[in-house]
């Protein structure tokens, strides 16, 4: 319990930044630490099944992929845009701000961390 | 000679971008190579449409004036022009350039490369016969079963034909469907004489390519981090990569102009339409993400390094678009109070008369733009009382008719439906014939006798 009481959670948007596209009817979303001390934290708590989780409904399956040189994971959304491309009745037919949703994301962190970037 | 670099310019990142941006990276500093991408996935069809009303047409308009500003400029400081503005009609574009190099007074001082071989749409039923399926990469599909509502069919080329056009002399070079990471590896092969099996070479220039081919995407344009410390956006500096001989480059943009290069945009850009990282497969060879490095050398600049390839796969991809059906997409605009319970009452009514009159979607979708049409579900609840809401409903359908009738059915909530609803001045929906693209793959020795390259004179 008391490890418990040191974390906290805390959105993705204040670790990382993001930026998606589309291939065909798969949306990708490269997340990228905001400084690469935070890598290790995206890696081990966004993993693909939690991004799955996150997307329920809007997507049939994840895939990660691990750039350790850019501090960054990129995620494949597979079903995520409609059908895609021309086909989609989207807005976001391109699957252009799928980044943005993902750092809606909350994972849990060290408490000490949530509170200097949620200040920040 | 070690330290010489090459300078390649982003002007355009697809067809549809800022104007200017090319002639200030012809007059905004020195560069050697302006490559300008136009060729998005289905932009192909389109042009392949224009070219079925006007056998003159098919090919990236908006190029020719282009090229009217700056070819004087690029004469007169020996910068070469790489770009796959030729569409579906490579030749009409090349021929569009020489005239305006003629009216320039530009007569036997511009060469035009004219790229071609590209367009199989007359040879698919050959090539399906003789046993190349040109299935779909995502489902698997055989091409067979729409072969008849096929509009274009373009193999991605690589390197080699520019390489061979910059070879002979061209000073524009004009393609079809060569990908975007070609224009930029055309140039850096030829002028360093790299061999095309350096596959670690091939690798780094297809990573400078994706870095520079969304133009401002890579220098400050839609960038989320820090997105308010970008400063000069009016007048953005577009990316240009610096190549050295040893297969590294920093890329930069003009001094003067806005937007910022630096770690972040670049990683942002790279990160853009990513697939496998470490199989980033161009027909010039496979590049691994992995392995690049990035290091900030000073105000807006970043080095590029490290970048190791594979071989090139036996295979290109193939680029086929085909008739799918129609769609049309209608918005009203309800306002203060209660403006999202009126948006959905009218998204109810209007779903129980498509029903009643009987008509067949393949698809009806209904989105609150000012509550859930970016994010969907996770946009959670919306804040109490919205001061407004865009209903947005589209629909698609294999025929035509059922689209139509939906197109008569958005005006008439206005006096049929909920209270305090604007914004239908624009009148009725469009209906929109959907090309849909068919991603494919074939043997690329069928493609490759048939690459043509041809020097004009203007």
């Amino acid at each position: 319990m008391a490890q418990r009481a040191r974390k906290a959670t805390l959105q993705l948007r204040y670790l990382a930044h993001a930026r998606s596209g589309d291939k065909g009817n798969t949306a990708n979303v490269g997340l990228i630490a905001l400084e690469p001390d935070y890598y290790p934290l995206l890696l081990r708590e966004v993993t693909p099944a939690r991004v799955a989780k996150h997307f329920k409904g809007m997507v049939s399956g994840v895939d990660r992929f691990e750039l350790p040189n850019l501090s960054a994971l990129n995620f494949l959304l597979h079903d995520a845009l409609d059908g895609g491309g021309t086909i989609s009745l989207k807005t976001d037919a391109q699957g252009k701000v799928y980044s943005t949703a993902l750092l809606r994301m909350e994972i849990p962190v060290p408490l000490a961390l949530a509170r200097r970037l949620s200040r920040s | 000679m070690s330290d010489r670099v090459v300078r390649i310019a982003a002007g355009q990142g697809f067809w549809g971008d800022w104007l200017e941006a090319p002639v200030r990276q012809v007059r905004g500093g020195p560069i050697d190579y302006l490559m300008m991408d136009y060729l998005a996935e289905v932009t192909m069809s389109i042009m392949q449409k224009q070219k079925s009303r006007d056998p003159r047409a098919g090919y990236a308009r908006d190029f020719v004036p282009l090229m009217e500003r700056i070819l004087p400029d690029i004469v007169e400081r020996g910068i070469k022009v790489t770009s796959n503005a030729g569409g579906v009609n490579p030749r009409g574009c090349a021929e569009a350039v020489l005239e305006v190099a003629r009216k320039l007074g530009l007569a036997g001082r511009l060469r035009v490369g004219l790229v071609t071989g590209d367009d199989i749409l007359d040879r698919l039923d050959d090539l399906i016969r003789r046993g190349h399926p040109l299935a779909d990469m995502e489902t698997g599909r055989p091409l067979s079963e729409i072969r008849d509502t096929v509009l274009s069919a373009n193999a991605y080329l690589g390197m080699a034909p520019i390489v061979e056009a910059l070879r002979g002399g061209a000073d524009v070079v004009v393609t079809g469907r060569v990908t975007d990471t070609g224009l930029t590896l055309g140039p850096i092969f030829h002028e360093f004489g790299w061999s095309p099996e350096d596959w670690d070479k091939v690798a780094a220039g297809t990573v400078a390519g994706h870095i520079i081919e969304c133009g401002a995407q890579a220098s400050g344009g839609n960038l989320l981090k820090g997105w308010r410390s970008v400063k000069g956006m009016a007048d953005p500096g577009f990316p240009i990569a610096e190549a050295s001989p040893d297969g590294t480059f920093v890329v930069t943009k003009h001094p003067g102009t806005g937007g910022v290069v630096s770690v972040a945009s670049v990683t942002e850009q790279l990160v853009y339409e990513m697939g496998d990282p470490r199989n980033y497969i161009t027909p010039d060879g496979v590049a691994d993400f992995t392995s690049i490095r990035l290091r900030q050398r000073g105000r807006d600049r970043v080095e590029v390094s490290g970048i190791r390839g594979t071989p090139k796969t036996p295979m290109l991809k193939v680029s086929i678009a085909y008739f799918y059906g129609y769609k049309a997409v209608g918005t009203l605009v309800y306002a203060w109070p209660e403006a999202f319970d009126k948006a959905k009452a009218a998204d109810r009514i209007l779903r129980r008369r498509l029903a009643d009159l009987g008509l067949e979607f393949e698809q009806i979708l209904t989105e609150f733009v000012g509550v859930d049409a970016t994010h969907g579900r996770l946009s959670g609840r919306p804040p109490a009382d919205l001061p407004e809401v865009q209903l947005r409903v589209g629909v698609r359908a294999r025929d035509r008719a059922p689209v139509v009738r939906f197109t008569r059915e958005i005006a008439p909530l206005v006096l049929t439906g909920p209270p305090s609803v604007t914004g239908f001045a624009g009148g009725r929906p469009a209906v929109e014939e959907v090309v849909a693209y068919w991603p494919a793959l074939i043997d690329r020795r069928e493609i490759e006798q048939h690459v043509k390259v041809d020097i004009l004179s203007a």
